[in-house]
């Protein structure tokens, strides 16, 4: 749509800051930007007012309710300061549900930025199967994320798939009770939770590296630069925009993860596998201990926030 | 594009053992699904001849096909008003320089950065308020006014690169801005309406933690809610689980298969936004 534009004033006004592009006078832009675009300012209402009630309002809320005794409940409820958040680092199981959720977000954010990049490195060349594999691999992403957790939850139990390929493979060493024991049960979270993400995060790095001149590596190929070189030094910095975006969604997508650790673990066993958003759930209601939840909500929010904002500047995007 | 050559077959042959792995829960889903109690299970679970009749039993002893019923119309009456209201007020946004336009701009996007649970129990009380608890227009409201953020960066930063030639001409047409919106502007926004019609509507259908604090307790399961209370009834009993979850991602799946261009596609153009 923007190659062929004879349209003075919209070329004047899509290339400002370009000397050498059509330079019409202002008043022909000025005359032909009158021309009556009178878009109706109420159409911004509806959005206006269903995000208000449903984002700014209750976030205010929370945020403002975190420092006192507020239950939903009684009209009455007085300041108390920074006590829940005190509370949030005092009480065991939140603070075990903290440790928890960086680990696994460690585990899930290399494990599947590695894996997302060496597919799409794999895909991004003339394989016959690209695409099949490129279907296959892209095809969990869109599955309900409980009934992956159930599945895998059958794949992990001590008589599952797992241990049974283990077995034909005469790895019986290696076999485990991998959602039942403690030391292994978050980290066979985190493969459950790879397996559904990583193929977004290879579809990403595939679109990014399909804009990568392919006379740039060949060149360095030809200078004699082994493969690995030429990816750290050509590649990835070529594309160093689609790596923030899979580091930033990987890593809030597992600060944030619920679904799969509910199905799979419900948080156990002995809380080995709780994370912030199931202490929240359940501190929300199943204890009811509302200041406490909403506590813990405002912390993660902050933190994905941060997050958030890191992302936009590190890829410096205009908005 | 480069040539085929031996190390490409390699490659080949390396990724198509990785696909195949990757494929085993899918496989080993369907075999447990089709378990027939007659004869010895073979590898990853398959047994032969497949039998069907878990998936029969599966769909009478849950509330699945309700909750199918429950879960499209919930997606439905989610992702219309996400669509009409965000590419509304994505117009007077983009179209508008001024300072209070960029200013609510910068407003809704703010929404992007909130990860929602430090609203989660001041909506909770506000539906309570409402008298909305266990409805679907619960889950609705929620989704929607959830979306704005997204739905109106999409649609807001997609219009301000799109000239107004045609808008022009459907003002001097004696076109009113209205009038100018849906003929001339929310046609040519079509994919955005794509990308965010595909996101949406598997983000609503998948979503489990909306609809499991407002709709649990009542009789308006949705698909991934009545996965969960079936799992919680017939935990042991792997075949029937596995043909409810089955059931449960059938229209997923069939969507997947017609509509995985666009929806790989969508994927990728939303989440780089």
């Amino acid at each position: 749509m923007t190659t062929v534009q004879d349209d003075a004033s919209v070329v004047a006004a899509r290339s400002v800051g370009q000397p050498g592009a059509a330079a019409p006078g202002p008043t022909t832009r000025r005359r032909r930007s009158r021309v009556g675009i009178r878009p109706p300012k109420w159409f911004v209402l509806p959005a206006l007012v269903a995000y208000l009630v449903v984002v700014v309002v209750p976030n205010l809320q929370g945020f403002g309710y975190s420092f006192t005794t507020w239950d939903g409940l009684s009209p009455e409820f007085e300041w108390v300061g920074l006590d829940n958040f005190a509370r949030v680092f005092d009480d065991r199981s939140s603070y075990g549900a903290m440790v928890n959720t960086v680990l696994l977000t460690l585990a899930v954010v290399v494990v599947q930025n590695v894996l997302g990049l060496l597919l799409a490195l794999g895909l991004n060349t003339t394989v016959k199967s690209r695409y099949l594999l490129r279907l296959v691999f892209f095809l969990p992403v869109v599955l309900t994320a409980i009934v992956t957790g159930y599945l895998w939850t059958y794949l992990l139990n001590p008589r599952g798939t797992v241990n049974q390929i283990l077995g034909a493979l005469g790895l019986e060493g290696a076999q485990q009770d991998w959602l039942g024991d403690p030391g292994v049960s978050l980290w066979a979270v985190a493969a459950a939770i790879v397996w559904q993400g990583v193929g977004i995060t290879m579809v990403i790095y595939l679109a990014a590296l399909q804009n990568v001149p392919a006379e740039l590596v060949e060149a360095a190929k030809i200078d004699g630069a082994g493969s690995f070189r030429r990816l750290m030094a050509i590649v990835l910095p070529l594309i160093n925009g689609a790596v923030v975006i899979n580091l930033m969604l990987t890593i809030t997508g597992t600060l944030k993860q619920f679904d799969m650790v509910y199905a799979m673990t419900g948080g156990g066993p002995a809380g080995a596998t709780e994370t912030i958003s199931t202490v929240i759930y359940k501190n929300a209601f199943t204890l009811l201990d509302f200041p406490l939840a909403i506590a813990q909500g405002v912390l993660l929010t902050l933190v994905v926030a941060v997050i958030a904002i890191a992302q936009i500047r590190l890829t410096r995007r205009e908005i | 594009m480069r040539p085929y050559t031996w190390r490409t077959m390699l490659l080949e042959v390396g990724l198509l053992a990785a696909g195949v792995v990757f494929f085993i829960p899918f496989f080993v889903l369907f075999s447990v699904a089709f378990r027939n109690p007659d004869a010895a299970p073979g590898p990853l679970d398959a047994t032969w001849p497949p039998n069907f009749d878990n998936l029969v039993t599966a769909w009478t002893s849950s509330a699945m096909g309700p909750a199918l019923a429950n879960s499209a119309i919930i997606t439905v009456l989610s992702v219309v008003p996400m669509i009409v209201l965000s590419s509304a007020a994505a117009y007077p946004l983009a179209r508008y320089t001024q300072a209070w336009s960029k200013g609510l701009f910068y407003f809704f996007v703010l929404g992007l950065l909130f990860a929602g649970q430090a609203a989660t129990i001041p909506l909770y009380i506000l539906i309570r308020d409402l008298g909305l608890m266990g409805t679907i227009w619960a889950v609705v409201l929620i989704h929607v006014g959830g979306a704005m953020p997204f739905g109106v960066f999409l649609y807001t930063t997609f219009l301000r690169e799109l000239p107004r030639d045609y808008e022009e001409a459907a003002a001097l047409d004696g076109c009113g801005g209205v009038k100018a919106f849906a003929r001339v502007v929310f046609p040519l926004m079509r994919p955005i309406t794509g990308t965010l019609l595909i996101l949406q509507a598997l983000g609503c259908w998948n979503d489990f933690f909306i609809p499991l604090i407002y709709l649990s307790s009542g009789s308006n399961l949705t698909a991934p809610l009545a996965v969960y209370s079936y799992v919680g009834t017939y935990t042991a009993d792997w075949p029937l689980v596995f043909s409810a979850l089955l059931i449960s991602i059938a229209p997923i799946l069939l969507f997947y298969l017609f509509a995985q261009k666009h929806i790989i596609k969508g994927f990728a153009a939303g989440l780089k936004g």
